[in-house]
């Protein structure tokens, strides 16, 4: 069963990874929806009153009721629009391996920093996780090109939301976090997820989370300079 | 044919004390293996070699990891007792608020447990903002599941005893029946509930425990 497009909103901004995961759950579900953009640095009154422990988006609306938290809202959507492929898998250890992975990425610091020295450490540190994350996707998709296995699932879409971010933080700090030597079933794997189809203009293009990095880096400057 | 299943745990973690919970109240068997954290058993790190740590369950020759991640896993394995509610929104609220319980309360509440002084002055408010928070989602309810015990409980379930370990060893006193009556009737409500009654580590032992812990912290951090 189809949400009508008024039943179902999402507050969001196209540049958040985590709005990106609900867009492409939606997507995969070939469902319809409003998309309520949220203007960067400030918030509304239905994304206050949706969600008023966190005030932060995504925030799904369906008919009156606000989910929360980007995980939970792409599970609620797995739970709610049976038909089409499943998102995660139905096996309850899968299941565990895939919740498992998406919590290490959420609590792994995916980004570099500043300075020879701990820009160094920091794609150590991501080199680290991307060894790990080869070997998830080898013990997930058993040698399918998704973490899902042919469909893209659950872990795919947590991963591989980040995929425009690190992109772009390749460009802007110089170095490379897929290598194709260290970890080839990531990078075709990467390949894979962003053209798919539920993914293809879901993820904004590099050049311009480039911009928007360089952005938020000038006015944080000129703020701490005041 | 009885599945083997065992639980890697320390007497104390409370992260391990859900799993507990969730076996017992699930009435499901299992061998408890005792780890000690100063010196982790090879086992240990070779079922949970990304973070070292307990709880870790092992059950059909597979390990799970991360305490909620074990809890889903047996939810999904086990469906007696269920310990998650049945509508899609229902379980996306249990969801909710088993991670705030770990990504808000708990730092909130450790940040005023390891500290003194004027930095510990400054982390009460805080802390105090998110009970309230937690006051409120639990008026006119029994348990965060409604009237019968749930995930969300679960995962708040640290908050039942420590909280008054943590007062006790700090002298003070984050809330009181007065100014929180839901969350002091579920601290009650969850508390008497058998399965957690009859699993909660000694009270004194704990408070020794965990006063060795904010000596440790206040040291390191006086040296800073």
């Amino acid at each position: 069963m189809a949400g009508a497009s008024s039943d179902l909103k999402l507050l969001g901004a196209g540049p958040s990874p985590y709005v990106n995961r609900v867009q492409i759950a939606l997507n995969l579900k070939a469902i319809n929806y409003e998309f309520l953009e949220e203007k960067f640095g400030s918030k509304s009154e239905l994304l206050l009153k949706s969600n008023p422990v966190h005030k932060k988006i995504p925030v799904l609306i369906h008919g009156d009721k606000p989910i929360c938290e980007s995980l939970i809202i792409v599970q609620y959507i797995d739970e709610v629009w049976t038909s089409g492929p499943s998102i995660l898998p139905s096996d309850p250890y899968d299941r565990a391996l895939h919740r498992f992975w998406a919590a290490y990425i959420d609590d792994k610091d995916l980004r570099t920093a500043e300075g020879e020295k701990a820009k160094q450490l920091a794609v150590e540190r991501i080199a680290e996780g991307m060894a790990l994350l080869e070997d998830a996707l080898g013990k997930c998709g058993k040698g399918k090109p998704f973490f899902g296995g042919d469909n893209v699932g659950y872990l795919d879409i947590a991963f591989g939301s980040s995929l425009g971010w690190l992109r772009a933080t390749e460009k802007l700090a110089g170095v490379t976090l897929f290598n194709e030597a260290k970890t080839p079933g990531l990078v075709a794997w990467a390949d894979a997820f962003s053209s798919h189809e539920a993914v293809k203009g879901v993820i904004p293009e590099t050049d311009k989370l480039v911009e928007l990095a360089k952005m938020f880096k000038a006015r944080a400057q000129s703020q701490s300079a005041n | 044919m009885v599945e083997e299943v065992k639980l890697f745990r320390t007497w104390s973690s409370p992260y391990a004390l859900r799993i507990v919970w969730a076996l017992k109240l699930k009435g499901i068997e299992y061998e408890t293996i005792f780890e000690d954290i100063s010196n982790k058993s090879p086992l240990l790190l070779r079922y949970n070699p990304v973070h070292k740590k307990v709880p870790v369950l092992l059950h059909r020759g597979k390990s799970i990891s991360e305490s909620l991640v074990i809890l889903e896993y047996i939810e999904d394995t086990w469906k007696q007792a269920p310990l998650l509610p049945e509508s899609p929104y229902e379980i996306a609220r249990a969801h909710f608020w088993a991670k705030f319980s770990d990504s808000k309360l708990m730092p909130a509440i450790w940040h005023v447990f390891l500290t003194q002084g004027k930095q510990q002055e400054e982390a009460i408010p805080p802390a105090i903002e998110i009970l309230k928070i937690i006051e409120e989602e639990l008026k006119g309810k029994k348990y965060f599941g409604g009237q019968t015990i749930g995930l969300a409980d679960i995962a708040f379930g640290w908050m039942a005893n420590l909280l008054y370990v943590l007062e006790e060893i700090t002298g003070l006193k984050l809330m009181n029946t007065q100014n929180f009556p839901s969350l002091s009737a579920w601290i009650n409500n969850f508390s008497d509930v058998p399965a957690i009654k009859e699993n909660w580590p000694p009270h004194e032992k704990l408070v020794t425990k965990f006063q060795a812990i904010r000596e440790k912290y206040l040291a390191a951090g006086a040296t800073k």
